[in-house]
């Protein structure tokens, strides 16, 4: 049934175009010579029914459920909503639909049922309401654009002006999106700044955001000080930097410089495999086989090594962040102009030296771009953290230790809960916010880094 | 007097200096040598890396991909199932039976519960089905082939070691024994296992499969190609082709750039406050999943089209504008279908990044613990790396291999998209 709308436009668009077409090719077989090809009047057609319909149909769709949710709970029977607060009426809603949808749980009350009975109703009605819509529209505006067909009917400039428009509006999407995080962001950062003081969030250095759900539950009073998150996913980022960095850099000089043409063509791609591994893989790989490996290996030293260590989270995360480093590093020593390699060697260096002392001083700044931009992808990293990485803040720089990180605490804090108005679902977006300013402020600053630098070179 | 002529004299300085930069280049040399050295060491790491990933996935996934099973001749007795009682029925007790007829050394009454577990908890639902579909059955016996249990299935594969003590091992002696004797019976075999991609998800381990994520992966990348495809060659197209020089196409180049390097959470972030939220969509559909990911595929599309479109060299476009067609003929029916190539392969390589995508599903609900597969992109479902994280999670044994094999799967998804890109770019990518 909700196919029906969908094939409903189809066909009315290609009806139109037919109707276009046939009419615009009479004109021209009348003997009168047209503005336009004749496609551009069936096209024209097309556009005019697709656009209008198509958004129709979308935001039906999308106001749809909410509208017959709020009909179906003002048609309760009185009183059995009293006193119940938005989270509880939320959940009859849902226990409706799955009574609606033939999942019967237990014995419902007569009400529900008869509820599920009139939603099934109201959607029949609403989608036979919107066949009906788009059916009367549709041949409306077929009516319509055949009625425009004629010889001096620009059509083609029609046609055109419509399709810039979808272009523009295709390019918008890309703001929208980014309007619709940063309000995201905002909304529930601000609700939760509501409820919990700004500079405890900010400076305090306790995070315990188990909140008791129930108001009879013995529980902690929760406290949102995330310092020790922040220091966290520091800790991390530097371990993964420490491994990512330097065989990143080592590989992108000996790549560059010395490494013979085939040899080059095989390290390539087998890098580009160890960047296209998704980071689901990476944690699992982290759980799997270096945490227990360390901790064997710290066992054997003495060490006391945390099953969930940082080192483990770190490091692997530091093998994901090794082709992104040395791509970057290939890319900026190649950009160093010849004449300064040529320069060096002619000099009587040697490759090594010049790589050491001309090369790579000369790129410096294209690869602590590359870095800067390592980081930003190692503090938003998500996966390996979330299964390798532990669940309690801890005040600790120590990377044998377990800590958690910012997206751990993201993942884990909206895991299973969407109630949105408790302060433990909106520190996750207060969370997410500042992750999003973190990371905008080094890309930003990264990518000028990196386009000032090759404009010199230019 | 000395001899020693100036000409002497330079040659024997020549012959110091040359000495002392022969003794320097030897050092200099050596330095340089480090530095390859240093540089093939690590490569070398990266290589050791990717292969102990590669290996450990292989050895612990592979026994994942075939699974335990025992023939049975299972007699339907009419006193446990009646054709009136359907579905109802002592199904579990027929097999129990079943598998007691092959142990002379068990005894029915004592062994029954222990022997029971044997079986897959799946087993008599298996049996259930057969007879609900064919009632004519009872009182017959058939032949039947179902799955072992996950600590027997593992006993089989290797998995449970038989030399580890009796305590610390999952399958005790007496129940390592009853196996044995089916195994020698002729009754055990291990196929390849086809459940792993017919069953959707469940507790136990011998009966989970990919089925649910297979669909739900499936419905997500479908809803993530139709939203992101269009938009993004519309986008690049109007970027490339038509966008003045001015603030506005500066500001979306600039927040294109961006979306890029945005973290992958703050998009799931972004999908349940507005989506979910705001516009009421289903949580874990695999609906909203794809369109999360499109939202994170479209920048990549762009970057790939515009990139396309600029290859196209401007003497197609002058040959087209010179015989009469307009600019939008011009970009539409010449230099978009010679960038079409450049752009398949961007957008499969950004389809093939999202199918490995976790975060953003994970905060929208895609990890739920669902026992059948989607019907539509509506439903509930999980994708394959959101299955792979539940797995990960789960302490079984049997859910070890299982996580590893459905990365395999993954992996191979992955690798053959990318292959499709290689070869579409092989074959169809023209140099101008």
């Amino acid at each position: 049934m909700t196919l029906a709308p969908f094939v409903i436009l189809l066909l009315a668009a290609l009806v139109g175009y037919a109707i276009n077409l046939r009419a615009a090719r009479a004109i021209r077989y009348g003997g009168s010579r047209l503005h336009s090809l004749q496609g551009f009047h069936g096209l024209f057609s097309l556009l005019l029914v697709i656009v209008p319909v198509l958004t129709l149909i979308l935001v039906w769709l999308a106001v749809e459920g909410g509208i017959i949710n709020r009909i179906l709970l003002s048609s309760l029977p009185d009183g059995v909503l009293d006193g119940l607060g938005s989270g509880a009426i939320q959940l009859i809603g849902a226990e409706i639909r799955s009574i609606a949808g033939g999942r019967v749980f237990g014995t419902p009350e007569d009400w529900k049922l008869e509820a599920a009975e009139r939603l099934i109703t109201y959607r029949e009605i609403s989608s036979w309401l919107l066949v009906g819509v788009v059916g009367a529209v549709s041949l409306g505006l077929i009516y319509f654009a055949r009625s425009r067909v004629a010889a001096e009917f620009r059509a083609r400039q029609r046609v055109e002006t419509i399709t810039l428009g979808l272009m523009v509006f295709c390019a918008v999407v890309a703001i929208f999106t980014t309007i619709g995080i940063i309000a995201a962001l905002t909304f529930e950062t601000i609700k939760f700044f509501q409820l919990v003081p700004i500079t405890e969030f900010l400076f305090g250095t306790n995070w315990e955001p188990q909140i008791p759900i129930r108001e009879d539950q013995i529980a902690a009073e929760g406290a949102f000080g995330a310092v020790p998150v922040f220091l966290g996913t520091i800790v991390i980022a530097t371990v993964a930097l420490f491994i990512a960095v330097p065989i990143g850099l080592l590989t992108a000089i000996y790549l560059n410089e010395f490494a013979p043409g085939r040899l080059r063509k095989i390290v390539k791609p087998v890098l580009e495999i160890l960047a296209g591994v998704p980071t689901v893989v990476y944690g699992f790989f982290a759980i799997l086989v270096v945490a227990p490996a360390l901790r064997q290996f710290g066992e054997s030293l003495g060490l006391d090594v945390a099953s969930n260590t940082a080192l483990a989270a770190g490091g692997v995360m530091g093998i994901m962040l090794i082709p992104f480093i040395s791509s970057f590093a290939d890319d900026a020593l190649s950009a160093v102009p010849r004449s300064l390699r040529d320069g060096a060697l002619a000099l009587g260096a040697t490759r090594g030296e010049m790589m050491l002392n001309v090369l790579f001083p000369a790129a410096i700044p294209g690869i602590v771009g590359g870095v800067l931009l390592a980081v930003s992808r190692a503090i938003g990293e998500t996966m390996i953290v979330v299964m390798a990485a532990g669940l309690i803040a801890k005040m600790t720089i120590n990377p044998l230790d377990s800590v958690t990180a910012v997206t751990v605490q993201i993942v884990t804090l909206l895991i299973g809960d969407t109630a949105f108005d408790n302060p433990k679902t909106l520190a996750a977006f207060a969370l997410g916010m500042m992750l999003f300013i973190a990371t905008l402020v080094i890309n930003v600053f990264a990518l000028r880094i990196v386009r000032k630098y090759r404009e010199i070179y230019d | 007097m000395t001899d020693i002529t100036p000409n002497d004299a330079r040659k024997a300085s020549n012959n110091a200096t040359t000495e002392a930069v022969k003794r320097s280049l030897a050092r200099r040399n050596r330095k340089q040598l480090v530095l390859q050295g240093f540089g093939i060491g690590a490569i070398v790491i990266a290589f050791t890396v990717l292969f102990i990933l590669v290996a450990s996935l292989v050895r612990t996934g592979y026994t994942a991909f075939v699974q335990t099973h025992v023939t049975l001749d299972v007699y339907i007795d009419p006193a446990e199932i009646s054709e009136e009682g359907l579905p109802r029925g002592g199904f579990r007790d027929v097999l129990t039976a079943a598998v007691l007829d092959n142990l002379p050394g068990a005894d029915p009454e004592e062994d029954a519960r222990g022997v029971r577990n044997i079986l897959s908890n799946g087993a008599q639902f298996q049996l259930r089905d057969q007879i609900v579909e064919d009632p004519s059955l009872i009182g017959q016996t058939i032949t039947l082939t179902v799955p072992l249990s996950d600590p027997f299935d593992q006993l089989n594969k290797g998995g449970v070691r038989r030399d580890t003590p009796e305590d610390q091992r999952r399958v005790d002696n007496q129940e390592m024994a009853w196996f044995d004797a089916l195994d020698e019976a002729g009754i055990i075999s291990t196929p390849f296992n086809i459940g792993l991609f017919t069953n959707a998800d469940s507790r136990f381990p011998e009966l989970a499969g990919l089925k649910g994520a297979l669909v739900g992966s499936f419905w997500a990348l479908l809803t993530c190609f139709l939203i992101a495809f269009p938009i993004g060659i519309g986008a690049a197209i109007y970027l490339e082709e038509f966008a003045p020089k001015n603030r506005l196409s500066d500001f979306i180049e600039v927040n294109i750039n961006n979306l890029a390097a945005v973290p992958s959470v703050v998009f799931g972030l972004l999908a349940l406050a507005v989506f979910i939220g705001w516009f009421g969509l289903p949580r874990s559909a695999p609906f909203v999943g794809g369109l999360t990911l499109a939202l994170m595929t479209m920048p990549t599309i762009i970057i790939a089209t515009r990139a396309a479109l600029k290859a196209v060299p401007p003497s197609i476009r002058e040959a087209a504008l010179g015989v009469g067609a307009s600019k939008h003929q011009v970009v539409f029916q010449h230099v978009l279908p010679l960038a079409m190539p450049g752009i398949l392969t961007g957008t499969i390589i950004g389809l093939a990044q999202a199918l490995g995508e976790t975060a953003p599903l994970l905060l929208i609900g895609m990890n739920a613990f669902i026992t059948s597969a989607p019907t539509s992109p509506f439903d509930a479902a999980t994708a394959l790396p959101t299955q792979i994280f539940i797995w990960a999670d789960s302490p079984e044994r049997g859910f070890t291999s299982r996580t590893s094999a459905a990365i395999l799967v993954l992996l191979g998804f992955l690798v053959m998209m990318n292959g499709i890109a290689i070869y579409l770019r092989n074959k169809f990518e023209r140099r101008w």
